[in-house]
């Protein structure tokens, strides 16, 4: 029996092909607006994975140290540390900022780490070029993707750091890529105020009488001195040693330390569902007006289709043509065209993914269910030109 | 006597005070071989005595027997009309109304598939029939590549490649010069002769009038028959 669908698509190809573009390319954005959420997810995870920690000690009543600033001492290290179960803990801090390459900003998420620590909790995984961080000022370790190669010199606030290596693929939960640099760096770049500020704050704490007693003239040298000390770090991340109970570990420091303490599950759901939750919904309101959109489009383009072969219709089913097999000319040529403009939209997401900013991660799994989906849509969008189809009057082919 | 037989057909459009009667008792029967016309006034009931006849509406009293079988009998006696009217009756338009996008052969050869024939076979069938009507040279043209009187042949090859005892016919000179109009009618005299196919034109044509076996003039819904001045011609056309 002949393929009426697809003799009447070889006959009308260019106008054919022309609409799949136009929906492929409507469906390439949906790809990729679901690789963009995707991308999200994986970067929120990333930096859980490549932070290497099992628990995250952060100040109180705080969901930090990503999603809300923290702030803890330094020395909380030695307590966490001395805790059963804890492997290894390591002080760091995240500052997001912009640096400048050449003549261009990049915006990057700065963590402070210890330096001489390879291997500790929020240091980087792995280097794809250089070494570690072994000095304690003046050194950086950036993502690759930033740009920056080995010998650069990126400008944080007042200091410069010379790049000494590469890393990959980290990243922060808002996709902004890592510049790893000393921790006593990163404090000051974090907590120091600028010259100005440090020269009005000793003012003020000159003139304040009850800081500046003239009976006991050491005693506002020693409230400025402790003013210019940064003892301050946002997060102490924990390994566990191997059989460790996370969530016991964490009952044990939140009881005795007085801090909050996140595990792995945890700070995953406050990544994901606190941190990028808005996001993902104002994406899923997106893939939805995009589906409907792609949806009225195939409906309207099926619908005019079908009455421009209304009097072939008629004829058809005047010669007896089974409602059945008009139906299924219908229908084919909607999958098809969900078919062609799915294989379009897939190349063009692929092709354009990369060239975003941010990460855009176009899974398989979400592939497979786009394009069940499309073909749903194509079935459900032709039924509107199926039931004017099935309500032509073979009588109509007469006059 | 196979053919068509259709005796005191009414058509009765709407109800109550609102019915209008479109067919008030119509007769007529045509042989296999018989071209008869069917000629009257707009609005006379020739379209509706068509439609009756071709099954795609229902009559509202009276018989239809074609083929030597009772179709209607003051209601339908066949539960599937879609069959009756692909493997029975064929149908040759004003307009050609070929699907655009099969080419000639494959619109001949669809009747044939639709009644589940293989399709060697039908294309096979399709081509006799193409070739009996002189354009088998055209036969993969789609239908805009051929001119009108090439697109009326492949219609007629159309309306026989089922075999139908049946061929009705609606004003297919209507769009046609006088030569070619004539040789239209001649084809139909033709293949009703050669497939034993009775053949209703319904028609305003004057000049293809004289040509038929037997005239159907239809007046207020009533047919009244005529001995078509042109039996002779018809003969002549036939040959």
């Amino acid at each position: 029996m002949i393929s009426l669908a697809g003799r009447d698509i070889l006959h009308g190809w260019g106008k054919f092909v022309l609409t799949s573009i136009g929906l492929g390319l409507l469906i390439g954005v949906t790809l990729t607006m679901g690789g963009v959420y995707r991308g999200m997810v994986d970067d929120a995870k990333v930096l859980l994975d490549n932070s290497g920690a099992d628990l995250w000690v952060v100040q109180r009543e705080t969901i930090g140290p990503y999603a809300e600033s923290s702030s803890i001492y330094d020395d909380v290290r030695r307590s966490v540390f001395g805790m059963p179960g804890v492997e290894r803990a390591a002080n760091v801090t995240y500052l997001t900022t912009q640096v400048r390459r050449g003549g261009e900003d990049t915006r990057v998420m700065v963590a402070g780490v210890e330096p001489g620590e390879p291997g500790a909790p929020g240091q980087p995984g792995y280097l794809t070029a250089g070494r570690h961080l072994a000095r304690s000022h003046y050194e950086a370790v950036a993502d690759e993707a930033t740009g920056f190669r080995i010998g650069d010199t990126i400008r944080i606030r007042r200091n410069s750091h010379t790049v000494v290596g590469l890393t990959r693929r980290m990243v922060s939960s808002g996709g902004d890529l890592m510049v790893f640099i000393p921790l006593k760096d990163a404090q000051e770049a974090q907590f120091l105020k600028d010259n100005d500020a440090i020269l009005q704050q000793r003012r003020r704490t000159a003139a304040n009488p009850s800081l500046n007693r003239p009976g006991v003239p050491e005693m506002l040298d020693g409230v400025i001195a402790s003013q210019g000390v940064n003892p301050y770090v946002n997060a102490v991340l924990v390994r566990l040693l191997p059989g460790a109970d996370p969530e016991k570990t964490a009952e044990h420091m939140r009881r005795w330390m007085r801090l909050e303490v996140y595990t792995r599950a945890q700070m995953e759901e406050i990544l994901l569902g606190k941190l990028i939750a808005t996001s993902s919904k104002q994406i899923a309101m997106i893939l939805v007006i995009l589906a409907v959109v792609s949806a009225a489009i195939v409906a309207f383009i099926i619908y005019t289709l079908t009455l421009e072969k209304i009097r072939e219709i008629a004829v058809l089913k005047l010669i007896g043509t089974k409602n059945r097999t008009i139906i299924g000319m219908i229908m084919q040529q909607a999958i098809a065209l969900g078919v062609l403009g799915f294989m379009i939209g897939k190349v063009s997401a692929t092709f354009w993914a990369p060239k975003f900013p941010k990460y855009v991660l176009l899974e398989v799994r979400d592939t497979a269910m786009g394009f069940a989906a499309v073909i749903i849509m194509c079935v459900v969008a032709s039924l509107l030109a199926i039931r004017v189809a099935v309500r032509v009057d073979p009588a109509e082919a007469i006059g | 006597m196979s053919g068509i037989r259709i005796e005191a057909l009414r058509k009765r459009y709407g109800s109550g005070d609102m019915a209008v009667a479109a067919l008030k008792g119509v007769d007529m029967e045509v042989a296999p071989g018989e071209v008869i016309g069917l000629i009257g006034p707009s609005g006379s009931g020739k379209s509706t005595l068509l439609k009756c006849l071709g099954a795609v509406i229902e009559p509202t009293g009276g018989k239809m027997v074609l083929g030597g079988k009772t179709i209607y009998d003051d209601g339908w006696k066949i539960s599937d009309l879609r069959m009756l009217r692909r493997d029975s009756i064929g149908f040759i338009f004003q307009a050609p109304h070929l699907i655009p996008f099969l080419n000639a052969l494959d619109n001949v050869a669809l009747l044939p598939m639709l009644a589940g024939n293989p399709d060697d076979e039908s294309r096979e069938r399709a081509m006799e029939l193409l070739e009996a009507l002189d354009v088998a040279h055209r036969a993969v043209a789609m239908p805009s590549q051929l001119s009108g009187g090439e697109q009326q042949r492949v219609s007629i090859a159309r309306a026989l490649a089922n075999r139908p005892p049946v061929i009705l016919a609606d004003e297919p000179t209507a769009p046609l010069d006088s030569e070619r109009a004539l040789s239209v009618v001649r084809i139909l005299h033709s293949m009703a002769k050669q497939y034993e196919t009775a053949i209703i034109v319904v028609t305003h044509d004057e000049k293809i009038i004289p040509t038929f076996h037997r005239i159907y003039r239809i007046r207020d819904g009533k047919t009244v028959e005529e001995a078509g001045e042109g039996r002779s011609t018809a003969g002549e056309i036939a040959e």
